[in-house]
């Protein structure tokens, strides 16, 4: 393959579009060429440099809530007198729903610098385990009964450990990890060639935080709670397949409750 | 016309895409006002014809009607040129062939783009990159969009994708380096 080629491609090949033959030709290229190299190293940081530091806007709340009453009108106008009933009830869910959002920024202004801290550790966390061969799973099994129950006297909660093999998320194994200042679980799963990372701890200071999803370094993150326990979960998948990971998580992590420590001292104070 | 049940399934399949609409619409239209109106009656247009959306992507579904929305605000308000209004003159680089590139192989050109990258200043030129390129580099780099949902949010073929993010990127790349010429 010749540099021209090369550079033609070099956009599919950092975005990971091109077919895996093509892709090895442009790595061996990469390897061999300092030119090409370097221009996709330019690219690289230029990537990471946008999903670092450009800004992505959310919804503002009021954009919520301005589509939820201008459905309402539509609603009302096509005549569902069905809607009519609701009615109060459809507001009291806005005005929780309102609450809800506004909690939630109150956590992301009062939060945003620990919400970064603690990203920037589950990236590190994440990175690390796959580039010490060994590092990734202190037990390997992709046996959710093997992995639940070695977790058993290494920490002070029992993680969900969930078989999602029938949804394309194969279990790989586990290990232990220091984050947010406290031993949690880190479990891996594997979806066609990415590594998910699932880190669980309990969530006694902020239970209930609604999913949140951040690209960072190219990779995404989504974290929330639940009655129980804190969930991050980060890979270099795309944004819908971790989504739906963590909207599978979630599912059955309601069906099955998860065992709460017991109190400590601190917890009643 | 609607039924109760789809006001709920509205709720549950296209809303959860409201932060990527309103992202998509903010950057096209370079303002805060402008994109929440234009996100908010897309939104209304994408449930009045939600009857016509059998499964599939809603997250493209949704953002292909918001750039729509998009493009007809832009057009009434002549607020942006729609064709290529790059001065070329000033930005064009010498071919982007290997031989150009004339940052030496040792160097870390990670260390010299991230100085000089500071966020106001991507963030500046990225705002100023004429529309299909912003567009594209929106979808791909903040939206982590495939080039096949690209593809079908711009409406433009897998290789126009790909050749507008080359441009793009470029773009970019000349911008910054640019800066930190100026800048040393």
């Amino acid at each position: 393959m010749d540099c021209q080629r090369v550079l033609s491609l070099m956009d599919g090949y950092h975005d990971h579009e091109l077919d895996l033959t093509t892709q090895l030709a442009v790595e061996q290229h990469l390897a061999n060429c300092p030119a090409c190299h370097a221009i996709s190293q330019r690219q690289q940081a230029l990537s990471a440099a946008l999903a670092a530091q450009a800004r992505y806007h959310r919804a503002p709340p009021a954009l919520a809530a301005g589509v939820q009453s201008a459905l309402d009108k539509i609603d009302a106008a096509s005549g569902t007198n069905l809607r009519q009933i609701p009615r109060w009830l459809s507001l009291a869910a806005s005005v929780a729903f309102a609450a809800l959002v506004g909690s939630g920024v109150t956590y992301w202004l009062t939060g945003s610098s620990q919400e970064e801290l603690l990203t920037q550790e589950v990236i590190a966390s994440h990175v690390r385990a796959q580039m010490v061969a060994g590092r990734l799973t202190d037990v390997s099994s992709s046996d959710s009964h093997t992995v639940k129950p070695w977790f058993n006297g290494k920490l002070d909660f029992a993680p969900p450990v969930l078989d999602l093999t029938t949804q394309g998320f194969a279990l790989v194994g586990g290990r232990l990890e220091y984050l947010a200042n406290r031993p949690v679980a880190a479990l891996v799963y594997r979806h066609r060639q990415h590594l998910i990372h699932l880190y669980v701890w309990p969530a006694t200071d902020r239970p209930n935080i609604a999913p949140h999803a951040l690209t960072r370094q190219g990779y995404q993150v989504i974290y929330w709670s639940d009655a129980t326990m804190h969930y991050w979960a980060i890979s270099d998948l795309n944004a819908d397949a971790l989504t739906s990971f963590s909207q599978r998580i979630q599912e059955q992590t309601t069906a099955e409750p998860t065992k709460r420590r017991l109190p400590t001292p601190e917890d009643l104070r | 016309m609607h039924h109760p049940n789809q006001r709920a399934q509205f709720e549950r399949t296209v809303l959860p895409h409201l932060d990527a609409a309103y992202n998509l619409a903010r950057w096209l239209l370079r303002n805060d006002a402008d994109a929440h109106d234009v996100t908010q009656e897309a939104c209304v247009r994408a449930y009045r014809f939600f009857d016509g959306f059998h499964g599939g992507n809603a997250k493209t579904w949704l953002l292909t009607i918001v750039r729509h929305a998009c493009y007809t605000w832009l057009k009434q308000h002549r607020a942006e040129r729609l064709t290529m209004a790059f001065d070329e003159q000033q930005h064009s680089s010498e071919s982007s062939g290997p031989a150009a590139g004339n940052t030496p192989f040792s160097a870390s050109p990670e260390t010299l783009f991230l100085q000089a990258a500071d966020r106001r200043l991507l963030q500046r030129y990225l705002e100023e990159l004429p529309l299909e390129f912003r567009e594209a580099l929106v979808l791909r780099e903040l939206e982590g969009l495939s080039y096949k949902e690209i593809s079908a949010v711009m409406d433009v073929p897998i290789g126009t994708v790909m050749s507008r993010l080359a441009r793009g990127r470029s773009l970019l790349q000349q911008q910054l380096t640019g800066h930190s010429e100026r800048e040393t």
